[in-house]
């Protein structure tokens, strides 16, 4: 699937919660437990993602043509969110990557939800999720 | 005197809205209090009725403004106990203020091989400015342990006290876990060794009657936005002979007495260490806040408090899971808490989400979390607006984020 069909799965997925937030956060933190941990040894300080509250860890592979995302955090909700990037941008190329236009966050009442702070946090994410994709892309034929 | 809380919230229009379609509730006091229609209207009616800028403008408007400006000065000496206005200097806020005296005193009266203490409970503003100090000087700073009720031990501060210790630096009231600190005792222990103490005052001024003379306090600093006054405004105490001796922190306009191009004369106190055109409006403001304090009284707000903070202690500690962090025997209304199992930051957002407002995360007191052994907590701080049925809905509130996180 492409990036955008990603993304829209996933509003459709959260037009079911409208205005039920209750359930709209059961289903985050949901996704924050199912995402499996990143194994200890690339949770380094290099892969820290700074200007979030709690800690949240960042790895990346690049296989076969495409980039691979790892990642993890210590606060659940949070890690319902790393969750859902990591579902739309990981396994796509380099350059798929860099050309992404991320509006699922918006369209899904997250950036109203989640306090500036956070969501810069997670802006801090997508930033460094691009900056992997603008170094794979060297490596791109 | 027992106050009207209902009566004194309609005091605050900001209270009356909802967040996420419930009944705003806030408990992030400790980082900023509201502001009384009487501040808000005083900053109005300055712009619209006399803004000038003060000291040297001989128009009426100028005139206006300066007597205001100066108004406030004479209210804060009044407030803290000051001797003189000449000892009560506007800055931009606490951190402002303990920058001052590091820079200026620091620089003067601090050499290689000095010792400055703080204590572990120190907000970053007071510690910071004195790594950048001894980084540039040569000086050392030691670190007054607390207990794991967060108090400061007094037998371990005394054994760092020594001759080499010029300056002890310490926060009156804990913003992370509400401690009140035995501040005569420190500042009379310090004096013992010739010292100079500063205190951070910014949590403590809301909460506790400060006389600066009967603490004998060389450095008192305070952020008027805590004590329900505006953002961006703060308020060194010095004593005067302390800040005579001391150099200028900033040069420009305000703080001179004559320049030329081969030399210049500094203003007297308090206007040697206000350069530049000051804060005016917000200083205009600041002193509505701060008769709105004398009016409701201190003794009458601090007791509200203390049964808000009583209370909370008893429903938020009967929380299975729940534990609070710093138990200290002198507290003022701040609890801080942490869920078993549950990520500070997720308690955050599932308040919110109920219109909650408390601070999550290390409050700017990294090394306290170090030394606590805790990646940060929830803390509901409590002013005098906010009532019991406030805290029985942080109550259910913390149930819920206890249900979906659990």
């Amino acid at each position: 699937m492409s990036i955008n069909e990603l993304q829209d799965e996933i509003i459709e997925e959260f037009e079911l919660f409208e205005e039920d937030w209750e359930g709209k956060y059961e289903y985050i933190i949901d996704l924050g437990k199912k995402l499996s941990p990143l194994a200890e040894e690339f949770k380094t300080e290099d892969n820290i993602i700074k200007g979030c509250q709690s800690v949240v860890w960042l790895n990346a592979k690049y296989e076969n043509g495409l980039v691979i995302f790892e990642g993890d955090s210590q606060a659940i909700i949070v890690k319902g969110l790393v969750n859902m990037l990591l579902k739309v941008l990981t396994n796509h190329t380099p350059t798929e990557i860099l050309n992404a236009d991320l509006y699922f966050i918006d369209k899904i009442g997250l950036t109203s939800h989640l306090a500036q702070t956070r969501s810069n946090g997670l802006a801090s994410m997508v930033k460094q999720m691009k900056t992997y994709a603008l170094a794979y892309q060297s490596l791109e034929k | 005197m027992k106050l009207d809380i209902n009566k004194i919230r309609q005091d605050f229009p900001i209270l009356e809205q909802s967040i996420n379609g419930k009944k705003l509730v806030y408990f992030d006091n400790a980082a900023t209090t509201q502001k009384p229609t009487v501040v808000i209207e005083a900053l109005k009616s300055y712009y619209e009725g006399y803004n000038a800028n003060i000291h040297r403008g001989i128009h009426h408007l100028a005139e206006k403004a300066t007597a205001a400006f100066e108004e406030t000065r004479k209210t804060v000496r009044a407030f803290l106990n000051a001797k003189t206005t000449e000892e009560i200097i506007f800055t931009y806020g606490t951190t402002d203020s303990i920058n001052l005296v590091a820079n200026s005193y620091g620089q003067k009266f601090i050499s290689e091989g000095d010792e400055i203490l703080i204590s572990t409970l120190e907000h970053h503003s007071n510690i910071v400015p004195w790594q950048m100090l001894c980084e540039g000087k040569g000086c050392i700073l030691k670190i007054i342990p607390i207990n794991d009720a967060g108090e400061i031990i007094l037998e371990e501060y005394e054994k760092l006290l020594s001759p080499k210790t010029k300056l002890v630096s310490v926060v009156h009231v804990s913003n992370a876990l509400g401690t009140i600190n035995p501040i005569k005792t420190i500042i009379d222990k310090a004096h013992a060794f010739g010292a100079k103490v500063l205190v951070d005052g910014a949590q403590a001024c809301s909460h506790i009657d400060i006389d600066v003379q009967a603490l004998d306090a060389d450095f008192y600093a305070l952020s008027a936005h805590k004590l329900f006054g505006p953002t961006g405004l703060g308020v060194l105490y010095g004593k005067k002979e302390l800040l005579e001796t001391m150099p200028p922190y900033r040069g420009g306009g305000e703080m001179i007495k004559e320049v030329t191009f081969e030399k210049t004369t500094y203003a007297d106190l308090p206007y040697k260490f206000e350069a530049g055109t000051p804060n005016i409006a917000d200083v205009v403001a600041f002193k509505f806040a701060l008769d709105y304090i004398q009016n409701l009284g201190k003794t009458n707000i601090a007791a509200h408090e203390n049964e808000l903070l009583a209370y909370a202690t008893e429903k938020l500690g009967a929380i299975e899971g729940l534990t609070i962090i710093g138990t200290a025997k002198e507290k003022v209304s701040v609890i801080s808490f942490i869920l078993e199992g549950i990520h500070p930051q997720d308690i955050g957002i599932i308040l919110d989400q109920q219109g909650i407002a408390v601070r999550t995360g290390h409050h700017c007191t990294q090394p306290l979390m170090q030394r606590l052994g805790i990646p940060g907590t929830a803390r509901a701080s409590f002013s005098v607006y906010n009532t019991f049925e406030e805290i029985d809905a942080l109550v259910v509130g913390i149930l819920k984020v206890k249900k979906l996180l659990s």
